[in-house]
């Protein structure tokens, strides 16, 4: 019986039994849907990653002089431990590097800390409170929406202004205007000068809960010891100038600190790179686990399409002597067995890459996950589905084919 | 009178060319949980092209076994099985496959019609593991149930169809591959008096077509319509008589 001939005997049967061959299916079916959306989670998160989302926390071209990295996966005891030990960057280390950097770059400074905000009885928690320079704004992208960002004068002097996150601004003042209001943070007033545009979400993170205050604020007590900076923003205009930034930026703080020739850096020149590095850290694990998921979901599926079928082949064992006594040799009625476990796993295979895609325009939809389908998941579940199929199809078919046609026609 | 044999037949002859089926001193065991039965304890039988041949006999007789062995279901423990010139009776699996695909149409008791199939489906069944092409396998199924009166049938199902019309398309399906024989077990054995003679009919008219037909049956009045009678007791051939038609 030719392959094709199967195949359409196969799909009949299937369509003959639509309840049986629905429950058998529905493994093989969860096991592609769930590889396919989770693997579309990756592949959205992992694009994400790399287009959006470090650039919006680090911008393009710019690197953070920090004492140890922003994000890191994975980091043994001891690295954490030898990172607090390192000495902090001070005020002084961010002037002489920026003093050092002869390209035209915009430098900021920034620390920052989570604390509250206070507007009359108002208390906005749990908010990002930042003390930088004055191009903060700038090298952070950050529009400002009313308002004005506060001038170099006044960062230097110190002077108690504020510029407040959109989610800041709506928590305490609701509808009415911020600007000239004085919220309190760490006791405090502060003057409003500005509100940032909203700048929604990432992964679900909100990067709206803010509040900027000049470096030389006194909310710098707040968040850093006297002197001390968490990180020195520098943006060149090109990768190759911030890589050239990057080394004389190395140069100056390893001979301040007094590093012989072969010790480690004990600051970082953390960029976007960093933050990649983190997830690829996370898209590992998934990566290892994913596929656990999957595997076993088609496990399960293949069983059950096996089970299914060697209740088929018993039920059928008239048909199959019938068939024998016709003509058919043992490769066509193992072939027509393992066309139809093959033809089950290939529709579950197929309602699973369905169901997969609408489950990641789903997430994509209500869920900050930026889920996009990859067409190798695609191809991927395709190929596993009907392979299940086949493996699963195996015993049961070499059972059918094996039958004695005397026995198998005198069976009621 | 018992039919005497139509070739004196020694091992390592060949049959004559119109002898269809030929088994010499053919033996079947069977190991039943350590004690061996002898349902077929030397049959030796001829039968020429066109003949009508009922074998009957009392259950245990073995007239199962030889049919089994005739239809190529089975192989002998012993003795020889020549099928239309050819010996089968040390073919392997596929081969005797091949041969109930080519040379054998069985009609069964009960009917054996694959339920959700149409009657053309059904009859296409043989064509299909002859590995004809799709317009040929219509083409043969259709002139076959047109032979079996069934033209106005063919897109029936099993369940639309009477036992007789049943029946018919089996028969059909036996027929369509054109077979040396026409292997029949208990055709009628599931059909009532009227239903039964017009099978016979249909066997009648085969006959004369110049089909070669060996109907296992354990009533009188059906082997009544074959020309020839063989009666199996105790695993052989008791009487093999001629009757007149």
């Amino acid at each position: 019986m030719p392959v094709f001939e199967a195949f359409r005997l196969a799909l009949q049967t299937i369509r003959a039994q639509k309840l049986k061959s629905g429950f058998s299916l529905l493994g093989v079916f969860i096991g592609v849907a769930s590889l396919i959306a989770a693997w579309s989670i990756v592949n959205g998160v992992n694009r994400y990653m790399t287009e959006k989302f470090a650039q919006t926390l680090y911008g393009v071209n710019t690197f953070q002089l920090r004492r140890r990295p922003m994000f890191a996966a994975n980091v043994p005891d001891s690295v954490w431990r030898a990172w607090r030990r390192r000495p902090r960057i001070k005020f002084s280390d961010a002037e002489a590097v920026t003093a050092a950097l002869t390209m035209p770059v915009v430098t900021a400074w920034q620390s920052d800390d989570n604390g509250s905000v206070f507007y009359g009885g108002k208390e906005a928690r749990d908010i990002q409170l930042v003390a930088a320079s004055e191009r903060y704004f700038e090298i952070k992208n950050l529009r400002i929406a009313i308002g004005r960002p506060f001038t170099a004068q006044e960062n230097r002097s110190g002077v108690p202004v504020a510029v407040l996150g959109d989610a800041v601004a709506k928590r305490l003042f609701v509808d009415r205007t911020p600007l000239e209001r004085s919220v309190r943070i760490g006791g405090i007033g502060y003057r409003v000068i500005g509100v940032v545009e909203k700048q929604g979400s990432v992964l679900g993170f909100p990067l709206d809960r803010f509040v900027v205050v000049p470096a030389f604020a006194p909310a710098q007590s707040l968040v850093n010891p006297p002197g001390v900076v968490d990180a020195l923003l520098v943006k060149a205009r090109s990768e190759v100038e911030m890589r050239e930034a990057m080394e004389v930026a190395e140069g100056v703080m390893r001979s301040r600190r007094h590093l012989r020739p072969n010790q480690d850096n004990n600051f970082v020149l953390d960029t976007s790179e960093g933050v990649q590095r983190f997830w690829a850290g996370i898209s590992q694990i998934l990566v290892v686990v994913l596929p656990g998921v999957v595997i076993v979901s088609l496990v399960i599926g293949g069983i059950v399409i096996m089970n299914i079928m060697l209740m088929s082949v018993a039920e059928r064992t008239r048909e199959i002597g019938l068939r024998k006594s016709l003509g058919a040799r043992r490769r066509d009625v193992l072939r027509q067995f393992l066309a139809e476990s093959a033809a089950i796993a290939t529709v579950g295979a197929t309602f699973g890459i369905v169901a997969g895609i609408g489950l990641t325009l789903l997430i994509n939809a209500v869920s900050p996950l930026p889920a996009s389908v990859s067409p190798m998941s695609v191809a991927l579940g395709v190929i596993m589905g009907a392979g299940v199929g086949v493996i699963a199809g195996v015993y049961p078919a070499s059972r059918a084919a094996r039958l004695d046609p005397i026995a198998a026609l005198r069976q009621e | 009178m018992t039919a005497t044999p139509l070739q004196a037949f020694r091992t390592g002859d060949t049959p004559l060319p119109d002898i269809v089926i030929l088994t010499h001193k053919l033996t079947r065991e069977y190991d039943m949980g350590g004690e061996v039965v002898r349902a077929l304890q030397g049959v030796s039988l001829q039968i020429r092209k066109n003949e009508y041949v009922a074998v009957m006999g009392p259950s245990g007789s073995g007239k199962s076994t030889l049919m089994n062995l005739i239809g190529c279901l089975d192989t002998p423990t012993t003795g020889e099985y020549w099928l239309n010139a050819q010996k089968v009776s040390d073919l392997d699996d596929d081969a005797l496959a091949r041969i109930r695909n080519k040379e054998i149409g069985f009609v069964f008791q009960t009917f054996n019609l694959l339920p959700r199939a149409t009657a053309l489906h059904n009859v296409e069944l043989p064509l299909i593991y002859a590995g004809l092409g799709a317009r040929e396998r219509r083409a043969q199924a259709v002139h076959a149930l047109e032979r079996v009166g069934l033209a106005d049938r063919m897109t029936h199902r099993p369940n639309e169809l009477s036992g007789g019309q049943r029946q018919r398309v089996a028969i059909a399906r036996a027929l369509v591959n054109e077979p040396s024989i026409l292997l029949a077990d208990e055709p009628t054995g599931n059909l009532d008096s009227t239903t039964s003679a017009e099978i016979m009919n249909v066997f009648a008219d085969l006959h004369r077509q110049g089909q070669t037909i060996v109907m296992v049956t354990h009533e009188h009045d059906i082997a009544a319509h074959a020309a020839r009678v063989v009666t199996l007791r105790d695993g052989v051939i008791a009487t093999d008589q001629r009757q007149a038609a």
